[in-house]
């Protein structure tokens, strides 16, 4: 799924990376808890999180993450989206909470691709 | 390749800055051309090795020797050891405080991540000493 695409569902706001909505991801891990996050390896990999610090990017960055969407509402301050840039991570905003953030994308084919799963 | 030495030291007491030494260590495996499922792995190892060192430790340092076959990490506190290694080796088992959970971390995750993506790994600790953390990641060939 396109980043653009991801922006449209969520009606996210982009926050950086606005040059490279065009990339794709291929799965997704919506969580609070960093460890968690890095227990999820996946290639071209998008993060949901609630949680607003810088760690959230280190980790993301950690796994190669390719977009950070702070669901709630929540606004990184500059520093953290400066970090994200540096990394060449897209983050985005938006207003929904997490699970319907996450039900929104599951429903349009993006999926967690995570043992279990079908 | 030739061996390659490099040192980290990670600073304790900034759990909102840790992170740093696995960045710049994931730099320099890109620039070596690793493959990046080895770099992520050793990454995240390195990245656990610090959030610990920081949460646990006050900080302490880490080594990373890079051969052609393997990745061997070394990480070393003087912080207050682990009582029962097998008890934090429990994923959900956890000591961290108030501040790290916070951050996202102190979920009883870190040490068996750390099992998870090394292909090796030891624990060497003493009470009141401190703690040392061996990580071997095969490269293939």
């Amino acid at each position: 799924m396109q980043l653009s695409q991801i922006r449209d569902i969520l009606k996210a706001r982009v926050l950086c990376g606005e040059d490279h909505l065009d990339r794709e991801v291929f799965s997704a891990c919506g969580s609070d808890f960093m460890s968690d996050v890095l227990a999820f390896v996946k290639n071209q990999a998008l993060l949901l999180t609630g949680l607003v610090n810088p760690q959230v990017v280190r980790t993301a960055d950690m796994v190669e993450m390719k977009c950070i969407v702070f669901v709630r509402g929540k606004v990184p301050s500059q520093e953290i989206v400066d970090l994200a840039r540096e990394r060449d991570i897209v983050v985005m905003t938006c207003a929904k909470r997490m699970y319907e953030a996450c039900g929104l994308l599951y429903s349009k084919g993006l999926r967690g691709n995570c043992d279990g799963d079908d | 390749m030739e061996t390659i030495k490099l040192v980290y030291p990670v600073e304790g007491g900034d759990l909102i800055e840790a992170g740093e030494a696995s960045s710049k260590m994931k730099l320099t495996l890109k620039k070596l051309g690793l493959p990046q499922d080895v770099i992520r792995r050793a990454s995240i190892c390195m990245y656990e090795g610090e959030i610990n060192m920081v949460i646990h430790a006050d900080g302490g340092q880490a080594e990373v020797e890079i051969d052609p076959g393997q990745i061997r990490i070394c990480m070393t506190d003087t912080g207050p050891g682990i009582p029962d290694v097998q008890q934090a080796m429990q994923e959900g088992f956890s000591t961290a405080g108030q501040t790290a959970r916070e951050l996202g971390f102190g979920a009883g995750m870190g040490l068996p991540n750390i099992k998870r993506y090394s292909d090796e790994m030891h624990i060497d600790t003493q009470l009141g000493k401190g703690t040392t953390v061996t990580v071997l990641i095969k490269i293939p060939q």
